[in-house]
């Protein structure tokens, strides 16, 4: 038997909200909004969080739902690491979601855990955050006033700190849907494909126009507080053919952008030369994919 | 002691009202009403040896608060027997011996129903994806995969009346 608290299953939106406003409007530490749980029950049984009361999500219908229109990809709160294993259209609507959903945890911990629940926890190490990153993924928070838009870039304010206000929650992620002329990869370096914490994580997006890289985006997961972009790096590529020369500085600049930790997992020196090799395949990967995929 | 709630479960189809605690996860409750086939293993998410199905979907009851699930259907792998008779996932762990202590079995088994019942034909690498949140310590992994196949084309066969 673990911690005690109260858990209530609001039937919908605004009857959750109300309750996460309890204690005075601005929401209060001790009531927690639950998704999957697949971290927090676990958090909550270590004692390493405290809360008085649990706000299930489960019952909440406005929060379930993929929806695709006019390139945008609009996902619920509730969507789970499974939901977009199983969506067909995924694959082209977030193909680095989609490769961070394969080695994401175990099938059970799929099949409950969501997108929204992983990027709230907070964690550097979480797995959606830098195929999310890489696709400019916006975020909509959800409280007693309105709602509001943050883009996720803005949205980690430090270590397992974040924009969402006590009494907010977040209820959906957006982002568009790749061009035609791009790329979006994601690789996680852990000691095994399934079940294993992320030493680091590295997503990229690369397009192209005539030749040039219009846009890039380097998403590091796992060598910072936060999971972050790798911008002055972005900035080398943009308006440039990635020629092998231009891949191997950014890549050493994404290096530079990380600051990495030592752990039980890696020393801060593997996760750096780690960074650094992974963004050079990745990079070189998606340069070949957008210019000879045509 | 925080207010006990009475929850609405249906349990190996039998429907149950089962007095839970707020904070009592799936695992807790299932072996408290003697369900001890369900086994408790890393109590976090890790191992698999919790897992049964909610709606046909496997998830660690270990991580599963109890009284999240009014009104759901759980299936452990003693849900699965056919009377006297074994399930295939069941007959097949035996026949090919993908049992050695059989602690992470009932987990492993849970995990790869709920794979079946989503892709009726798996190949290796659904298997692999699917069951990639159990652990087994004693076996390795080949010989579940196997027995996995064989269940998969014993359940297609009946499907289609064979």
């Amino acid at each position: 038997m673990f911690a005690e608290f109260d858990l209530v299953m609001p039937g919908d939106l605004d009857e959750a909200l109300d309750i996460l406003a309890e204690a005075g409007g601005d929401g209060d530490a001790g009531i927690l909004p639950l998704a999957g749980g697949t971290n927090l029950v676990v958090d909550l049984r270590a004692r390493r969080i405290r809360a008085d009361k649990l706000v299930g999500l489960g019952r909440i219908a406005a929060l379930r739902g993929i929806e695709r229109s006019n390139g945008r990809v609009t996902i619920g709160a509730g969507t789970t690491l499974s939901d977009i294993l199983r969506d067909p259209g995924m694959v082209e609507a977030a193909p680095s979601l989609v490769d961070s959903a394969r080695v994401f945890a175990g099938q059970m911990v799929r099949n409950t855990a969501t997108v929204a629940g992983n990027v709230c926890c907070g964690s550097p190490a979480a797995d959606t955050v830098p195929p999310l990153l890489s696709l400019d993924a916006e975020v909509t928070l959800a409280g007693k006033g309105g709602t509001r838009n943050v883009p996720l870039a803005d949205f980690f304010l430090g270590y397992q700190e974040d924009e969402r206000r006590p009494a907010e929650l977040v209820t959906k992620i957006a982002w568009d849907a790749p061009k035609p002329k791009s790329a979006n990869l994601f690789y996680k370096l852990a000691r095994r494909k399934g079940d294993a914490i992320t030493v680091v994580g590295v997503a990229v997006t690369v397009a192209v126009e005539a030749g040039k890289c219009t846009t890039a985006r380097i998403a590091l997961g796992a060598v910072a507080p936060v999971v972050k972009r790798a911008r002055e790096a972005e900035a080398l590529l943009e308006g440039e053919a990635l020629t092998p020369e231009l891949i191997e500085a950014a890549a050493r600049q994404a290096a530079e952008d990380s600051s990495p930790i030592d752990d039980v997992r890696a020393s801060a020196d593997y996760r750096r030369h780690s960074v650094h090799a992974l963004t050079r395949r990745l990079l070189s990967q998606a340069w070949a994919q957008v210019t000879e995929g045509g | 002691m925080r207010e006990t709630e009475t929850i609405t479960l249906e349990i190996n189809g039998r429907r149950r009202e089962i007095a839970a605690p707020p904070n009592q996860t799936l695992l807790e409750t299932l072996r408290e009403h003697g369900y001890f086939e369900v086994k408790s293993g890393c109590e976090k998410g890790d191992c698999g040896a919790c897992a049964v199905l909610v709606d046909g979907e496997a998830v660690d009851s270990c991580l599963t608060l109890t009284g999240t699930l009014e009104g759901r259907a759980i299936t452990t792998v003693a849900g699965l027997k056919r009377g006297e008779e074994l399930h295939p996932l069941q007959a097949a762990f035996v026949k090919l011996g993908s049992i050695q202590c059989g602690y992470c079995t009932p987990g492993l088994i849970m995990a790869a129903q709920s794979l079946l019942n989503e892709t009726p034909d798996p190949g290796e690498e659904d298997i692999r994806l699917a069951l990639s949140g159990n652990l087994c310590r004693c076996t390795g992994y080949t010989k579940v995969f196997d027995a996995v196949q064989e269940a998969a084309q014993v359940l297609r066969e009946e499907e289609s009346g064979l």
